[in-house]
């Protein structure tokens, strides 16, 4: 579904991805870990089109997408949820999630798809009126995810979610997370919380400074000495 | 009841200072850029409203649409030259940009079309007097004051309602989210430019009808003094702007009032100076807070 070919990509004269290439297949979970600073975040904003790379492609179902401009990456079907939420503190929750769908024309999927997101995120509903700068942070994460899904997206980039909330709620996050995957949405998640993101992934990427370092089934991963030690937080 | 006549007279003045700020404060909602060229859109609003009067035989209406849409399309086209290419450069630049604009304009339209002033024909809009309580009033002041509210209450309905509107204020809270969402950040920022210069030029052609003479530099004290409303409101805050303009428009007919309209013109700046030094935020400004 998404292939990324060797891509490097620069802030200024600072070189922060050298050289990654991975790839997402339809209907997975993939999860990029990873330290603070490492290119994460930078990686998913290379794919949704907020950087340009320098070099070389990111191709998304046979188009090469490198460099386009973010409105016609949403518009072929990725969203990206990014890192802090960035939800609009001005406007309400209604508004937030109108603007997901900001792209579509078709009135009756539109109310269709918010009536989903209101089931995957019951609060939301409550909160519809509510100026969303005054939500929770968790709250705040179920809008953008919500927003984000209101685009109809078919593969949809998650920065952080658990970043900042409290431990049940991170659990409830990441189930939707699973909930969504399973009706048809591929998924590449950014997460610090290595164990968690595990847990849910079907594969996973190792990424340091702009690298990739390791790569395999979460399993696999999960098992290996070397990402217990650095990641996972030892024995 | 002199009071209250000057009191009216401060409402008029104020509404078109009022539509000058929202054009000011919208602008510099999406791009924090101070557009000091926004008052010589004004004035290029107001010869337009003029010549569709004399020239094209027009009444107010359709002048007030023809300038709204010249300006419009004006204000998208100083946007698309001037201030686009200097998206990314810092903000001193586009500053003085928007400063080498507004000369540019001046002496540009100086250039064309000559210095000479021109007065607007004092038959466009009813000047019946009446009586209220003793209070003359000009049913002038009326129709520019409604004018005014009416096209207040088209902008909050646009800003609000509108798809358009929604996405402004999404790129001015947060230009790389509004991309997320798939909002073409530079299509929302030209019908920024456009709203608010339609905007100005109404001013422009309100101004003429109630001053009657317009010349070429008629922007640059109407401009400034918007600008302040805009200050005094909370810039980048729309109802801030409306009050704002308001407020320094009333301020200033008081001035006149006490005996000292002299002065008027130095008052808007003191009031610009205070609210600097006592309450930078603006009337309706708030200090943000982050959640995490």
């Amino acid at each position: 579904m998404l292939k990324i070919e060797d891509i490097n990509v620069y802030y200024g004269n600072i070189q922060a991805l050298k050289g990654i290439s991975l790839s997402i297949n339809e209907g997975e979970i993939v999860t990029l870990i990873g330290a603070n600073g490492a290119g994460k975040s930078t990686l998913l904003k290379s794919i949704s089109g907020l950087l340009k790379p320098k070099q070389g492609k990111i191709i998304y179902e046979g188009d090469s997408i490198g460099g386009k401009a973010a409105q016609s990456i949403v518009k072929m079907g990725i969203s990206h949820v990014p890192e802090g939420r960035r939800v609009f503190a001005n406007m309400t929750v209604e508004e937030n999630l109108q603007l997901g769908a900001y792209l579509r024309k078709d009135k009756a999927g539109i109310k269709q798809d918010m009536e989903k997101v209101y089931e995957l995120f019951p609060r939301l509903l409550e909160r519809l009126k509510q100026q969303s700068g005054t939500l929770s942070g968790g709250e705040q994460q179920m809008l953008a995810m919500g927003r984000a899904l209101m685009a109809k997206p078919r593969l949809l980039l998650l920065d952080e979610p658990s970043m900042g909330l409290a431990p049940l709620l991170v659990k409830q996050i990441f189930h939707i997370i699973e909930e969504i995957n399973k009706t048809g949405t591929t998924i590449l998640l950014v997460e610090q919380n290595a164990n968690l993101a595990l847990s849910i992934a079907d594969r996973a990427y190792v990424v340091e400074t702009g690298r990739i370092v390791l790569s395999g089934k979460s399993e696999e991963l999960t098992a290996s000495e070397e990402i217990k030690n650095a990641y996972l937080g030892g024995h | 009841m002199e009071l209250i006549q000057q009191l009216i007279n401060g409402v008029s003045l104020g509404s078109i200072y009022a539509l000058i700020a929202l054009g000011y404060t919208m602008v510099y909602g999406i791009v924090k850029l101070i557009n000091f060229a926004h008052g010589d859109v004004f004035m290029v609003g107001s010869f337009v409203g003029f010549y569709s009067i004399t020239v094209l035989d027009l009444s107010f209406v359709p002048a007030l649409l023809i300038s709204m849409t010249v300006c419009a399309l004006f204000g998208v086209l100083i946007e698309r030259i001037a201030y686009k290419p200097l998206r990314n450069a810092t903000r001193i630049a586009a500053l003085i940009t928007a400063i080498g604009v507004s000369l540019l304009i001046e002496y540009g339209f100086i250039y064309v079309r000559g210095a000479q002033p021109e007065a607007y024909p004092n038959d466009v809009l009813p000047t019946d007097k009446f009586n209220i309580f003793g209070v003359s009033i000009n049913s002038q002041s009326i129709l520019i004051f409604g004018v005014a509210v009416v096209l207040m209450i088209i902008l909050q309905i646009i800003v609000h309602k509108s798809k358009i509107g929604k996405a402004m204020r999404a790129v001015s809270y947060d230009a790389d989210a509004a991309k997320l969402m798939g909002i073409n950040v530079d299509n929302t920022i030209s019908a920024t430019f456009a709203i608010g210069s339609a905007l100005a030029g109404a001013a422009g052609v309100i101004f003429g009808i109630y001053y009657i003479k317009i010349e070429p530099l008629m922007g640059v004290l109407p401009g400034l003094k918007a600008f302040v409303a805009a200050v005094l409101g909370g810039i980048g805050i729309i109802p801030g702007a409306m009050v704002g303009g308001l407020l320094l428009g009333v301020i200033e007919a008081l001035v006149s009032a006490a005996g000292y309209s002299l002065w008027r013109d130095a008052v808007a700046f003191v009031v610009l100076i205070l609210i600097l030094i006592f309450m930078p935020q603006g009337l309706f400004g708030k200090n943000k807070k982050e959640k995490v």
